[in-house]
């Protein structure tokens, strides 16, 4: 964490969810803003010049896509999105609008605190140069050399199934749609086909990942997309 | 003691009609001898003297022909306007009821009570308009010259030489409350005449010679006095009913005109009700179709069919019986009926015809032993061209006729073919026995061809006979005299024969007729109380009564605003106003009725006991299928059939509501009663736990203990409120948002999901490598996953092993989640996954029994199945199917080397 304190911009219109984040956010290193209403919200973004904006999808006054429409009109500042649990195309919507990451309601603080790190780490290395490395648990990925390696020996990628993990790894530690990675490993005229992406990453889970029924790096997100957890 | 009782059913009849009375309104006909006599004028000014009691008068129709003491009486009265009706190209003045109506005045005058309306008025008549106007409580005064009555409508025109058209039924003049005789001496109406008071100087004279001499004046008056007399009389009698003056229980006459073909058809059924009329009898026409009537021609079968509906006009009832036999059939009918009188008409058969067949009238009175038998005489006959038209029946149309073409060809063939065979055997057989051979090929022509080929075949068979083989041969002309013997006996017995066989045809022909119209009816009436809803008695009833009729059939129900809707595409045909006029009413309206005849369909209301049921509109393609009187009765009969089943359709859907109604009432008591339980619960114990932490008075690893508490409480809340989300989602019909993807993919986060829930037992996965992509919402099947595996976790002790499997299975793959707990109880495997259900109700295992049911409705509505099941030695198992099919084709990849 930097010594500068963070700016956050809660855009929630339920008080005693604002309430609560703004207690789990108490502290030196944090600074909350808190907006009831979609206005409201875009009005303190533009004035406060937060570090990270966490928006409730179901605003009084509008559609929460529509906020985060406006935003990307302006900024690429870090979106965090709420949402309930049977909102998974709202979710995917928000996401594919512009959205970094989301935020299943309920949700405990140990989580959310997790996702705003990972999304302020995200913006604070977006000007660095890329490692040459990437690591997660057993794996290590030579990003200039192009090579996969488990427990130190080699693994076999198809150049598709590197595609993928190097999508995987660009956007490591949050939430990546369906639509995004064909988009990124096919191309634009791919992003419907779904099943593509299925039967890869099973292939890339079989070979990465020790039980490829329980993984533990490439995360289903359901209904949404997928997720790679560093660790 | 009987001597001083009234008649019960008399006495309910006055009661009755009393109570009819004090609704409607009242009627007054104001009645004349002829026009002129100042019926108008008494009737505006008895108006006037109700207007001055201060009632509410309202001038609907007053024809004042431009005499100027009449129209002084209009004044101060208020009149109405008439409405303008289009026909045929000119706009013509016309009474306008539903103004009447509305405006609803005490009194309203209609001048000409039996005036005919415009057609494409509401009613064909202007009594039916004042029946209306009665039946809104209104009272009418109206006039009426005696020539319109019906039932003197053939006298007066006989009398004067007019025959008027516009007549009024007898029962409307005998209903009225009062009838106000308007009595002037024929000499001072000449008088008025001849002042210009009646009507305009020029047609006077005109008029005079035709209508106005002296003695039709006097002939009129009389009619009209008797009538009135007539009226009085009933009235007195009506009177000492009432006050049992006369209590004699006598029985009532009963009177049957037989209605025949002729000519003489109007005028017997008039003297009919006449004779009922004075002997206040009831009547009954009745007309006998015996085989020789099938073959009657168009015009006269017409005959009949008139004849009976004016019968059907002036009150009587009617009937077609079938029978052989005219006499007999006729006085079996009488005798079942206690008819004392028959009224039948004059026959004027010829001489010849009197010689073969014995007169009707001759039979009647030789057979009749207890009824009177009355004979009315009718005017020479006109129209016997009519007679000689050719054969064209109902049941012999024009297949048969083109039968009958194919009869005559037959016929001659068989008299070629027999007059080859005995060409044969004449060498060997006497000419007088091959002439058997004839005789047998005349009877099987008849027997297959009817009478007219039979006869045909009869006269050639004698021809080839006489020509072929009697001597000389080749001649017609005759060496031996005895031949001639031959010839006539073969002839008579020929003609005989084919008579014989024909009319058994046509009694065949009549039976099956009769045979099938049982047979529609009982159809209808097996498939109709086989029927569950309206609709498929509307379908039923149309596809069965459009052949039977041969015509199209709309039928209409009502929705519950009393509006009827069409339920047919052929709907657009029918005149919904006209339907919802027949529907209000009760009453059938359209072609063939009083009200809006010139509509081209007929609609006939569907009564049922309870009340109407809708409207059965037909469009007749051939009149005389759908207007016989037989066939009347049959649509008749059909409708009411549809009615009754129409209503029991409504009361089983009655009770099938009250039945949904409670059940989904006991169904929200239960979901009330769990709900509230399951919620709280939870939250008691955050409130006590939390207002613990609020009171600080707890040391720091507690705190964390009460946390972790309130945690885990509100968990199991957010568990609860999801799964009851989720059930009134799948309730509300969401389909599943499905995509291609692999079943490790939602296994791994099920997992993920409920690793909390699992820690502490032990969990096996068991996927089979090659399982194919599969087609299926990931959320909805996760939570499948997830439900199952949380139950296991829940319903086994600690440590227990729980296990996932999945393999494919045909063309299915089979998902099962086991687990070596106690077991699902006996009994309830299928039990489980209705709603609400759990497997032990006292059980202190939180959970409402909503996630099996939400993993049916998922799995189900992915196409597969779920079941449970006990496994051996101990343990439950449920396992779920999800259909496995082709997954389009992947785009090819290599493998890169390091």
């Amino acid at each position: 964490m930097s010594e500068t304190p963070v700016n956050l911009v809660v855009i929630e219109d339920e008080k005693p969810i604002r309430r609560f984040l703004a207690s789990a956010l108490d502290g030196d290193n944090w600074v909350v803003h808190e907006a009831e209403t979609g206005k409201q919200g875009l009005i303190e973004v533009a004035t406060r010049k937060p570090d990270l904006v966490i928006l409730d999808l179901g605003l009084p006054d509008m559609n929460g896509i529509e906020v985060i429409r406006q935003l990307r009109e302006w900024t690429d500042l870090p979106i965090l999105v709420l949402s309930a649990r049977t909102q998974e195309t709202e979710k995917v919507l928000a996401l594919d609008a512009g959205a970094d990451d989301y935020l299943t309601k309920p949700f405990g603080v140990a989580e959310c605190m997790a996702r705003i790190r990972v999304l302020l780490r995200r913006r604070n290395q977006g000007s660095a140069a890329p490692a040459q490395t990437f690591c997660f648990g057993p794996i290590e990925v030579d990003l200039v050399n192009r090579t996969v390696s488990k427990h130190g020996s080699p693994i076999h990628l198809t150049p598709i199934e590197y595609r993928l993990l190097t999508t995987l790894i660009r956007n490591s530690g949050k939430v990546i749609t369906h639509r995004e990675l064909l988009l990124a490993v096919w191309g634009p005229s791919f992003s419907e086909h779904n099943q593509y992406l299925r039967v890869y990453m099973g292939h890339l889970r079989q070979k990465l990942e020790d039980n490829p029924a329980m993984p533990q790096h490439i995360l289903t997100e359901t209904g949404v997309g997928y997720r790679l957890l560093e660790r | 003691m009987t001597d001083t009782r009234p008649d019960p059913d008399a006495l309910l009849d006055a009661i009755k009609q009393d109570e009819l009375a004090a609704r409607r309104g009242r009627l007054k006909i104001f009645f004349g001898a002829c026009a002129g006599v100042g019926k108008t004028y008494a009737m505006l000014s008895a108006a006037r003297v109700r207007q001055q009691e201060g009632c509410k008068v309202l001038v609907g129709v007053v024809e004042t022909h431009g005499r100027k003491e009449t129209e002084a009486q209009l004044h101060g009265l208020e009149v109405l306007p008439p409405t303008r009706v289009e026909y045929k190209g000119r706009s013509l003045a016309e009474f306008d009821l539903d103004c009447a109506l509305a405006r609803q005045p005490q009194l309203i005058l209609m001048d000409e009570f039996a005036h005919s309306n415009v057609p494409g008025s509401r009613h064909s008549k202007r009594w039916q308009d004042v029946e209306e106007l009665l039946a809104a409580g209104i009272d009418v005064y109206t006039t009426l010259n005696v020539q319109h009555l019906e039932s003197l409508n053939d006298v007066v025109g006989q009398i004067t030489g007019i025959v008027v058209r516009e007549t009024l039924p007898d029962h409307v003049f005998d209903q009225a409350e009062e009838v106000a005789l308007v009595d002037l001496p024929p000499d001072e109406l000449l008088a008025r005449l001849a002042a210009g008071k009646v009507y305009l100087a020029q047609q006077a004279e005109r008029a005079v010679k035709n209508f106005f001499r002296k003695g039709n004046l006097l002939a009129l008056r009389e009619l009209a006095l008797r009538r009135t007399a007539d009226r009085v009389d009933a009235q007195m009698r009506a009177y000492r009913a009432d006050q049992s003056i006369k209590p004699v229980w006598h029985a009532r006459e009963r009177l049957l005109v037989c209605i025949g073909h002729g000519p003489g058809t109007e005028k017997l059924v008039r003297s009919g009700k006449r004779l009922a009329a004075s002997l206040d009898a009831d009547w009954i026409a009745v007309f006998v179709e015996t085989p020789q009537l099938q073959r009657l021609p168009d015009a006269q079968r017409a005959r009949i069919m008139k004849g009976l509906k004016l019968a059907q006009e002036l009150g009587a009832e009617t009937t077609i019986l079938g029978g052989s036999e005219l006499a007999a059939t006729l006085l079996a009918y009488a005798r079942t009926r206690n008819v004392s009188k028959l009224v039948v008409g004059k026959t004027s058969a010829g001489p010849l015809r009197r010689l073969l067949r014995r007169p009707l009238l001759e039979q009647l009175t030789r057979q009749a032993h207890d009824v009177d038998v009355y004979v009315v005489s009718h005017e020479p006959d006109q129209d016997n061209a009519a007679a000689q038209e050719g054969f064209n029946s109902l049941l012999f149309g024009e297949a048969t006729r083109q039968k009958q073409g194919h009869g005559y060809v037959a016929a001659l063939l068989a008299c070629l073919l027999t007059t080859g065979l005995v060409s044969l055997l004449t060498p060997f057989f006497d000419l007088s026995n091959v002439v058997m051979l004839y005789l047998l090929a005349v009877v099987l022509i008849a027997v297959r061809f009817g009478r007219g080929p039979g006869v045909l075949a009869s006269v050639v068979s004698v021809a080839t006979f006489d020509f072929f083989f009697v001597p000389p041969r080749l001649s017609l002309s005759v060496s031996d005299t005895q031949y001639l013997l031959t010839f006539a006996v073969m002839f008579a017995v020929a003609l005989i024969i084919s008579q014989l066989t024909a009319r058994l045809r046509f009694e065949a022909n009549i039976a099956t007729y009769r045979e099938r119209r049982t047979r529609a009816l009982y159809d209808l009436g097996r498939e109709l109380s086989a029927a569950l809803t309206a609709n498929q008695i509307i379908d039923i009833a149309v596809s069965r009564l459009q052949p039977l009729f041969n015509a199209s059939i709309v039928l209409l129900t009502p929705n519950s605003q009393e509006q009827l809707r069409a339920e047919n595409d052929s709907a657009a045909q029918a005149d919904l106003g006209v339907a919802q006029w027949v529907y209000d009413k009760q009453q059938a309206a359209g072609l063939g009725t009083q009200t809006l005849p010139s509509n081209a369909m007929l609609y006939l209301p569907l009564k049922a006991p309870m009340r109407n049921r809708g409207v059965l509109a037909v469009l007749p393609e051939q009149l005389d299928q759908v207007f016989l009187p037989e066939q009347q009765r049959l649509l008749e009969t059909c409708a009411a059939q549809i009615a009754l089943a129409l209503e029991r359709v409504h009361y089983v859907e009655v009770a099938q509501d009250a039945i949904v109604a409670m059940e989904s009432e006991r169904l929200r008591n239960s979901v009330l009663s769990v709900i509230s339980h399951d919620l709280r619960t939870p939250l008691t114990t955050l409130v006590g736990l939390s207002s613990l932490l609020a009171e600080g008075q707890v040391d720091t690893a507690k705190q964390a203990d009460i946390a972790q508490s309130i945690q885990e409480e509100s968990l199991r809340m957010n568990h609860l409120v999801t799964n009851l989300l989720d059930m009134a989602r799948l309730q509300s019909g969401v389909k599943p948002n499905k995509t291609w993807q692999l079943l490790d993919d939602v296994v791994g986060s099920a997992l993920r999901a409920c690793q909390r829930n699992l820690q502490g037992h032990q969990l096996e996965v068991a996927l089979a490598s090659d399982l194919p992509v599969l087609e299926y919402d990931a959320v909805l099947i996760e939570r499948v996953l997830v439900n199952l595996l949380e139950n296991a976790a829940k319903y086994t002790p600690p440590g227990s092993d729980i296990t996932l499997q999945a393999q494919a299975e045909g063309a299915t793959i089979r998902v099962c989640v086991q687990d070596d707990g106690p077991g699902l109880p006996a009994g309830l495997e299928q039990k489980l996954f209705d709603k609400f259900s759990r497997g032990n109700n006292e059980s202190t295992t939180p959970g409402v029994g909503l996630g099996l049911a939400i993993c049916r409705s998922i799995v189900e509505a992915h196409g597969g199945q779920i079941t449970a099941s006990n496994r051996q030695p101990h343990g439950a198992a449920f396992c779920f199917t999800l259909p496995v099919s082709q997954m389009p084709a992947l785009p090819g990849d290599e493998e890169i080397q390091p």
